[in-house]
């Protein structure tokens, strides 16, 4: 049964099906998102040999490393971004690409995620945003709502949620967008515009937990998430004209930033060209 | 980028750089060198005394070379950034000092996990924690050995001087890209300050090794097999088109994780373990000095081995019959070479700027008839001659 299904999906090339099926479980959000950057790679005809893909550790983790066919490093718990900084500069010819959770990437590995944006490097980051840690077993989260239950919640959260795109933005990436698993081909277009930006780029996913995050928060099924993605999700247009107590409990979905910024890659190259240049190392 | 086949631009840009002569320079900065002249062409780095005038030098020459230097925002980055250089292909260090060592542990171990070649190189300095910041000392022995977790292998050297701390980066480089393996290089907070004379060879003088690559596609699809029985798999670098699977979890032949099935973990832990067991040739390295009728025996590493051979010689000159052993690559410790200087000896002495790590390395090889001790001194100040030399005879 499942062997007729994975034939049959259109997009089987660009998976590795020695390592099928997936670990995720039923209604993950997880597949979604594999399935949207297949999409975008698909759509922008992105030879995989041209990609790399960098994970760390977790339920998120897992999406494209190692179920995506292509060079993949699954890395430590928080640190991608940073073991992806080394592949870019080895490859910078590559697109490097980072997919993994907000426990790992904001969490753990906040800050190279926000080292990164500031440093703006040529990764393409797709930041899974499902609320919780969810491999380890349901434990609160920096993303966690406000007043949500979770294994190390019980009774309710009181801390506030880590807003990743505005911090990403404001730290200085190229460009950042956001979108939920329930905008399907919203976030493949973001996608495709991220792997195309030179620069550091980064696609949050809010992305539904229903074993995790939502049998505890009276959201068992899939379906139910999804429903209260698209009806607490606010376009930033909008949102843009709300008052921060209106926001409260609501996704801003859409472009956060989309600039040019000089990128590290191509300036440490340059710097290269001219150091070389000052001391008349240049080949004859 | 320093990979075969871009040799000649690299001797060139060498050659033209760095005259052959010598210099007098920080053994933070022979390090440096001796890095550039082995191939390495990426460096992750986090500011930290000792250490940073690696980071410093390395930063004003690599472009130089054309070589890239990052500074990362932590330790932890730093190697990270450094595993994945490496596997695209770069020759790939850094370095760092006490705290910083600590940090980076955790994927110290996944750089033996995935067999990627680097070079490690910790400045010692005083510790407990924040300890002395500015000051050596030889605490991270076994920091070195057991820092990181689980059943690992780890290979780690300790140049005694500046000139030392040239060649042994080399030799780690070397050590490094022969054994699909990190290499931690232990140097130390004084030696990395001193300027004393280092002599740049010219690049033919140096022997440089390069990492197996896979010969065929056959060999490419299995990043962590064992090919050539040697126990190094050739190492299929990012970008080719091969669709490497790397990670630090268990995993298989064809690099696919597999945390379920107890032969995989036993089978591939124990390949790393035998892949450095039988390659001793590649990497054991040490010293003797006047041993053939030694009867006290000084056994030491590092900073500490210097000061050690002055005792001997100032023994010897007393008729006191004192000898030197010097591991130069002290993990694994060359235990061979000690037992059979164990057999012949009737004291052994270890002095060491720590309260005894070598030593107990030292007592797992000699017979319980030999006199042992340890000659320790804390504090950031090296141990003198004199000091190494009064327990030489007191033994006597």
């Amino acid at each position: 049964m499942a062997k007729e299904i994975y034939s049959k999906y259109p997009l089987i090339k660009y998976l590795r099906k020695e390592a099928l099926p997936t670990a995720l479980c039923p209604g993950c959000g997880g597949g979604t998102v594999l399935n949207a950057f297949a999409n975008a790679v698909d759509q922008l005809k992105i030879d995989p040999r041209d990609l790399v893909v960098v994970s760390g550790i977790g339920c998120s983790a897992w999406i494209a490393s190692p179920y995506f066919l292509a060079d993949t490093l699954h890395t430590t718990h928080g640190r991608a971004i940073a073991f992806a900084t080394g592949v870019k500069v080895g490859l910078p010819d590559k697109k490097v690409v980072v997919i993994s959770g907000d426990g790992d990437l904001a969490g753990i590995g906040g800050n190279h995620l926000i080292h990164a944006a500031r440093r703006n490097i040529d990764i393409t980051v797709i930041l899974v945003n499902n609320f919780i840690y969810g491999m380890t077993g349901g434990q609160v989260a920096p993303t966690t709502p406000f007043g949500a239950k979770t294994t190390t919640t019980p009774y309710r959260n009181i801390e506030h949620p880590f807003q990743i795109s505005e911090t990403v933005a404001a730290a200085g990436a190229s460009y950042v967008a956001r979108w939920t698993t329930a905008h399907v081909y919203q976030l493949i277009e973001s996608i495709k515009k991220a792997l195309q930006v030179k620069g550091f780029s980064l696609v949050e996913v809010i992305s539904q937990c229903p074993v995790q995050f939502g049998r505890r928060n009276r959201m068992k099924e899939p379906a139910e998430m999804l429903r209260w993605f698209l009806k607490n999700s606010v376009p930033i247009s909008k949102a843009k004209k709300m008052k921060p107590e209106e926001l409260e409990g609501k996704f801003v979905i859409g472009e956060f930033v989309n600039r040019e910024r000089p990128e590290f890659v191509t300036e440490l190259n340059k710097l290269i060209d001219e150091v070389q240049e000052h001391f008349g190392l240049k080949g004859e | 980028m320093i990979i075969r086949g871009d040799e000649p631009e690299q001797i060139r840009l060498i050659r033209k750089l760095y005259k052959p002569g010598n210099y007098f320079m920080q053994g933070d900065e022979a390090v440096s060198y001796g890095a550039i002249f082995a191939g390495c062409r990426f460096y992750a780095g986090y500011p930290i005394t000792p250490a940073s005038e690696i980071a410093e030098t390395m930063a004003r020459e690599l472009p130089k070379v054309s070589g890239y230097y990052i500074q990362m925002e932590d330790e932890i980055g730093s190697i990270a950034a450094v595993v994945g250089a490496s596997w695209t292909g770069l020759k790939s260090m850094t370095a760092t000092s006490g705290p910083g060592f600590s940090l980076m542990q955790e994927n110290l171990g996944y750089a033996i996990m995935t067999e990627t070649p680097l070079v490690l190189v910790d400045v010692q300095r005083s510790g407990p924690s924040t300890g002395q910041a500015t000051k050596g000392a030889q605490g991270d022995f076994f920091q070195a050995r057991w820092g990181t977790h689980g059943d690992h292998t780890i290979i780690a050297v300790s140049p005694t001087s500046g000139q030392d701390a040239f060649w042994e980066t080399i030799r780690a480089f070397n050590i490094a890209e022969k054994l699909r393996t990190p290499v931690v290089m232990l140097f130390d907070g004084v030696l990395a300050h001193t300027r004393e004379l280092v002599r740049i060879p010219d690049i033919e003088e140096v022997e440089i090794a390069y990492r197996k690559l896979p010969a065929n596609e056959e060999e490419a699809k299995l990043p962590f097999g064992d090919p050539h029985g040697d126990g190094v798999p050739p190492m299929p670098l990012f970008g080719h088109g091969y669709f490497t699977h790397v990670t630090g979890s268990t995993h298989k032949e064809n690099g696919l994780r597999d945390v379920y099935t107890p032969e995989v973990h036993d089978k591939l832990v124990r390949r790393l373990h035998r892949k450095i067991e039988q390659n001793k040739d590649v990497y054991e390295k040490y010293e003797e000095h006047f041993t053939d009728d030694a009867e006290i025996l000084v056994v030491s590493w590092g900073v500490t081995a210097r000061p050690a051979l002055g005792a001997v010689l100032k023994a010897r000159e007393e008729g006191i019959k004192a000898g030197l052993f010097v591991p130069k690559t002290v993990h694994p410790f060359p235990g061979e070479g000690m037992k059979q200087l164990g057999k012949r000896v009737r004291a052994i002495l270890v002095p060491e700027m720590n309260l005894g790590q070598m030593i107990l390395e030292v007592q797992r090889f000699v017979n319980d008839d030999v006199l042992l001790k340890g000659v320790n001194k804390i504090g950031g100040v090296p141990l003198t001659v004199e000091e190494i030399l009064r327990e030489i005879r007191g033994v006597a």
